[in-house]
């Protein structure tokens, strides 16, 4: 028997509210939306915390400039605090080093490291997903009961039918969708249009910023950028 | 200490797996620590008696807990290969972190034949519960085991 799944409720039961931020493909923008709603939520004075499950691309830590940090021991793993976020991430474990994890390993990973994540009280735990309806989408379902989704879609057909897929999935199990964010928006092409019919919010559009490349790496230039300015009012509805 | 957060893993589990088989008290259990997680013994056997006492109250009083140690033990999944995980040498870092998350293993240790870092863990892993031994109503007071 594994004793771990028998502790995951009293591991989760003072977070508020657990938002997974899934999608269709890599590249959409989960991880900088992730990130920049987060930070966003926190500036609005709640406690939150990220939780990168993207566990063989990680990416929260490039995001927050979070180098050279290293979770303390006390009774379980206590994530550190950057920006003012507590981040809990495999990058503390794998180091730079390339891990290959295959299904059952992503999903041991997964739980491992939800048994043993001491949170704390927190408002918002983030949870940045890996694209599609996989190992991590099946496990967060499974073991994160009462997590709220967060689609992140763009205007490329290549995205859009991924997207479908998590609609229907998410829908099918009567699980909560927050809504839909539209991520690098350019000219008129959008993929709302093929969403709207599925009864989910719109929480909004964000357009392709040039710059935002130069704010990764810098929480405040982040979220004093365009994008961070445009995710805070999406964050403003969330609450 | 890791060892503490597994430990009251293996206790909440203990309580449900009890609760779920109508045990009145808990009398033995076996607990698994796989070699791959590196448990420090001492630690984890202090917790898991001084959980047993502060979460599951009168059916966990007077449980006995055994720990049984399992080598950890990898198969290369590319030209199948197998080998110990005591058998191989890492940095301080490295062992600590397989210690947080064994899957993390992956990025550390490699086939000794071929290099792949494509393994199977086919024993080891981490700690579970082999089987635990209760009674049902005191009149009856006989054993049972639950695996």
């Amino acid at each position: 028997m594994d004793p771990r799944v028998s502790i995951l409720d009293r591991r989760l039961c003072e977070v508020r509210r657990i938002i997974a931020v899934t999608g269709g493909k890599g590249g959409v923008g989960k991880s900088l939306i992730t990130a920049a709603l987060g930070l966003n939520l926190s500036r609005l004075g709640f406690r939150v915390a990220l939780l990168d499950l993207d566990l063989t691309s990680p990416s929260l830590h490039i995001i927050l400039g979070a180098d050279d940090i290293f979770p303390e021991e006390e009774k379980g793993i206590i994530p550190p605090e950057v920006a003012g976020v507590k981040l809990m991430s495999i990058i503390y474990f794998t180091a730079r080093n390339p891990s290959p994890l295959r299904g059952p390993d992503i999903s041991n990973a997964t739980l491992e490291l939800l048994a043993n994540t001491i949170w704390g009280e927190v408002d918002f735990l983030m949870v940045d997903m890996p694209p599609g309806v996989g190992d991590v989408m099946m496990d967060i379902i499974r073991w994160m009961r009462g997590s709220e989704f967060l689609i992140v879609s763009n205007p490329s057909k290549l995205v859009l039918e991924t997207v479908i897929k998590v609609i229907k999935l998410l829908t099918e199990l009567d699980l909560p969708i927050l809504g839909v964010i539209e991520n690098m928006k350019r000219g008129e092409r959008s993929s709302w249009e093929k969403l709207s019919g599925f009864g989910i919010p719109f929480l909004g559009e964000l357009p392709y910023f040039e710059d935002l490349e130069d704010a990764i790496g810098d929480p405040e230039m982040l979220l004093s950028s365009g994008f961070g300015r445009r995710l805070g009012e999406i964050a403003a509805g969330l609450i | 200490m890791h060892e503490w957060s597994m430990a009251e893993a293996v206790i909440a589990a203990v309580i449900d797996e009890a609760e779920r088989e109508g045990l009145d008290k808990v009398t033995e259990i076996m607990v698994r620590v796989g070699g791959l997680q590196q448990m420090e013994n001492e630690v984890f056997e202090f917790a898991l008696n001084e959980l047993k006492g502060a979460y599951g109250g009168s059916i966990l009083e007077d449980a006995r807990i055994i720990l049984e140690r399992e080598d950890a033990v990898l198969r290369c999944r590319f030209c199948g290969n197998e080998w110990k995980f005591s058998g191989i040498r890492l940095c301080e870092d490295e062992y600590e972190a397989i210690h947080f998350c064994p899957e993390v293993s992956h990025a550390y240790i490699r086939c000794p034949s071929c290099k792949s870092p494509d393994f199977d863990l086919l024993t080891g892993r981490g700690v579970s519960i082999a089987w635990i031994k209760g009674v049902k109503g005191e009149e009856d007071g006989s054993e049972s085991e639950h695996p």
